[in-house]
């Protein structure tokens, strides 16, 4: 009964247009924000934030980017680990470079520098279509990762031929560095998590998003009626690579803190967050969320339950997620294409209706 | 002739030797995708299941023998018994083929009229789940295959190159073997679609799945005929590579080895793929002991991608791919 859009009169475009035109829902979302935000910081201790939170809010950035790419604009891309290391290692150059400029501008300018390689590497997007073009951008993926553990000079020569990221502070707080509360790395990844989710639903319900859906839908017939697919496209490749660089830098800056490339941010990591997009939903902002949350929380549930409660071996428990994630996969594939998100949109719609459905 | 040359042509048959071997694995993509118009990603761990199924059976593993132990807290590992080479082979395509059955089954009839994207990723999430059940089936560890396939430096090339140029070349008698292998492989594939019925009832499904339904040809069972070829393949590509580098994870890495040389000879091409195959084996070695030592080595991880890359800015389709019509 309160899941109403009935007695909720718009009286202004903006009031019409606005993201949760249902009352309940906005209420909900400003209920969840003021709990992030204000009530999780006090709660969280070192295992949730290092296990569960940060990486989910990292790993939702970097869907949310994958999601701009492949969900709207429809390419896809298998490239986001490389990415994800462009974002990491400028970041690291730039802390290392400019030690006096805060770190928060650096992860945006990491960010930046990835938007810039993303559009790059999406060029050949223009003339290769479909799987050519997965498979091309596993090209930059490859390609990336070489890079930075060839050339020293992405790692300043360090011995190790790892990144590690030096203590820098926000406002005399530690955020990044073994010094790092867990609570100020959570704050930290969620600023940038929902500034970021933010940014990306206006964008993909703008002129912007439409342009990318209908280069999706169908190629030809967007260009057709005057949508510019060197331009779709191209912004599709850096604001999707933008995210992930941030999502990268993060990972390396505040969740991990030093990074070897090929074990970071391999193929598999690539692989990881388009399955987070196919399970949490294609094209929806909720499923990047949804699939981040599914994904990160499966391998601490799995461990929990058969390495700490059943007693078995940790590499028969990870045979067991591999197992349990690709069946996942054929298994929203089949029954629910459009993931979490589209589940959520029905309890939605039932709730609307509920109880009268008829 | 100056030695610089020999090497090169020595680095250019390996090349081609390597060439063959990701051929292996580009023929059972090019299979599957001719017939269904579906990517299938977990080619490369097919491979690697059809070996690990192939060394369990030689050996007398027990299957899932580790969640057996865990869960009813015995310590069964072998049967005690081993099986011939040839009965253990047949007894994995029999496996295979079952898998087959089991692919068709439950992932492909869920997926009819899907986007071919969708059933790529599919088939990454098949790879996933083929690669964890494989592991829990077969335990992950490094095995020995043995099928007496012969191995080691090729003497006889080694004689007769030394005797002509004063430098004897190093040619892994296994490539010499996988070559031939391939070459059959090619010929008896071609034959098999050009001359019994299935086959052309296969060429009828890659042509137009509408038209090859109209006249009573059915999908279903062409696909389970196609998964089960691949599977062949597969196993043929995993005893080849298994033999070489031992069976371990690793082997279904080859995968993506395998995906430039499609896009280079284009996803539809028989031919394409092994050709694709030859230049990508011979670039990449090429490449690597020309530019390698300039630029810190490891070059062979993206070469291949790089060169699939910029030649499909010149031809999208690859070599020899169907030309890409597009019609709104």
């Amino acid at each position: 009964m309160l899941y109403r859009e009935a007695g909720d009169f718009k009286t202004s475009y903006a009031a019409d247009g606005q993201t949760f035109p249902i009352a309940f829902d906005r209420r909900r979302y400003q209920a969840v924000l003021v709990l992030a935000f204000g009530v999780v910081p006090f709660l969280v201790n070192d295992y949730w934030a290092n296990a569960v939170l940060v990486p989910f809010l990292i790993y939702a950035i970097a869907a949310i980017g994958l999601n701009i790419l492949t969900g709207y604009c429809g390419q896809v891309s298998l490239g986001t680990g490389g990415f994800m290391a462009v974002g990491a290692y400028a970041c690291y150059k730039l802390m290392t470079a400019f030690p006096e400029v805060s770190v928060l501008l650096h992860i945006l300018l990491a960010g930046t520098v990835t938007a810039l390689v993303g559009m790059l590497f999406g060029i050949p997007s223009l003339r290769i279509k479909g799987f050519y073009l997965a498979v091309a951008t596993l090209a930059a993926q490859f390609f990336l990762v070489w890079l930075f553990n060839k050339v020293p000079w992405f790692y300043n020569h360090s011995a190790s031929g790892q990144i590690s990221a030096p203590e820098r502070s926000v406002l005399g707080l530690a955020v990044t560095g073994a010094a790092t509360a867990p609570w100020a790395k959570y704050l930290v990844c969620l600023a940038f998590a929902v500034g970021l989710a933010w940014i990306a639903r206006n964008l993909t319900r703008g002129s912007l998003g439409r342009q990318w859906m209908a280069i999706r839908d169908m190629d030809i017939a967007a260009e057709i009626i005057g949508v510019n697919p060197l331009r779709a496209k191209l912004t599709a490749f850096a604001i999707s690579s933008f995210y992930v660089g941030v999502a990268g830098a993060l990972m390396f800056a505040v969740y991990l803190g030093a990074v070897e490339v090929g074990e970071a941010f391999g193929v598999n990591k690539a692989f990881l967050v388009l399955f987070m997009i196919i399970i949490g939903g294609l094209g929806s902002i909720f499923g990047s969320f949804a699939g981040a949350a599914f994904l990160v929380l499966l391998p601490v549930l799995l461990k929990n339950l058969l390495v700490d409660g059943l007693g078995w071996s940790t590499a028969l428990a990870a045979h067991v997620e591999l197992m349990i994630v690709g069946a996942l996969i054929v298994f929203f594939l089949v029954v629910e294409p459009h993931g979490l998100a589209q589940l959520w949109r029905l309890a939605k719609e039932k709730l609307r209706l509920w109880p009268f459905p008829h | 002739m100056p030695d610089q040359i020999l090497f090169a042509l020595e680095v250019t048959l390996n090349g081609l030797m390597a060439g063959v071997l990701y051929s292996l694995v580009a023929l059972g993509f090019v299979l599957i995708f001719k017939a269904s118009g579906i990517f299938n990603f977990a080619q490369g761990v097919m491979a690697l299941f059809a070996a690990l199924t192939l060394v369990g059976f030689q050996t007398g593993q027990v299957p899932f023998a580790h969640l057996v132990n865990v869960l009813f807290g015995t310590h069964v590992e072998h049967f005690g018994w081993t099986m011939p080479t040839l009965a253990a082979i047949a007894a994995t395509m029999a496996v295979m083929v079952v898998m087959a059955l089991l692919v068709e089954r439950l992932v492909l009839k869920g997926l009819i009229n899907q986007a071919p994207i969708i059933l790529f990723m599919a088939t990454i999430g098949l790879a996933y789940f083929l690669e964890g059940f494989g592991d829990i089936m077969w335990g992950a560890d490094i095995k020995r295959l043995e099928v007496g396939l012969p191995q080691g430096l090729s003497e006889t090339i080694d004689a007769a190159t030394f005797a002509w140029f004063g430098y004897g070349f190093f040619i892994d008698r296994l490539d010499i073997v996988a070559a031939l292998v391939a070459a059959a492989l090619v010929v008896s594939l071609t034959l098999f679609s050009q001359y019994t019925r299935h086959g052309r009832a296969l060429r009828a499904v890659a042509d137009d799945h509408q038209a090859a339904l109209s006249v009573g040809i059915s999908l279903r069972a062409i696909w389970v005929l196609v998964w089960s070829i691949a599977g062949f393949v597969a196993l043929v590509a995993g005893v080849m590579w298994g033999t070489k580098l031992g069976v371990q994870f690793s082997l279904s890495l080859i995968a993506l080895k395998a995906l430039p040389v499609l896009m280079l000879g284009g996803f539809t091409s028989i031919p394409g793929a092994i050709i694709g195959g030859l230049i990508v084996g011979v670039g990449e070695k090429l490449f690597e002991f020309a530019v390698g030592p300039l630029v810190g080595g490891a070059t062979e991880n993206w070469f291949a991608y790089m060169l699939a890359l910029v030649f499909l800015l010149f031809r999208p389709q690859g070599l020899f791919g169907e030309r890409i019509i597009e019609r709104v």
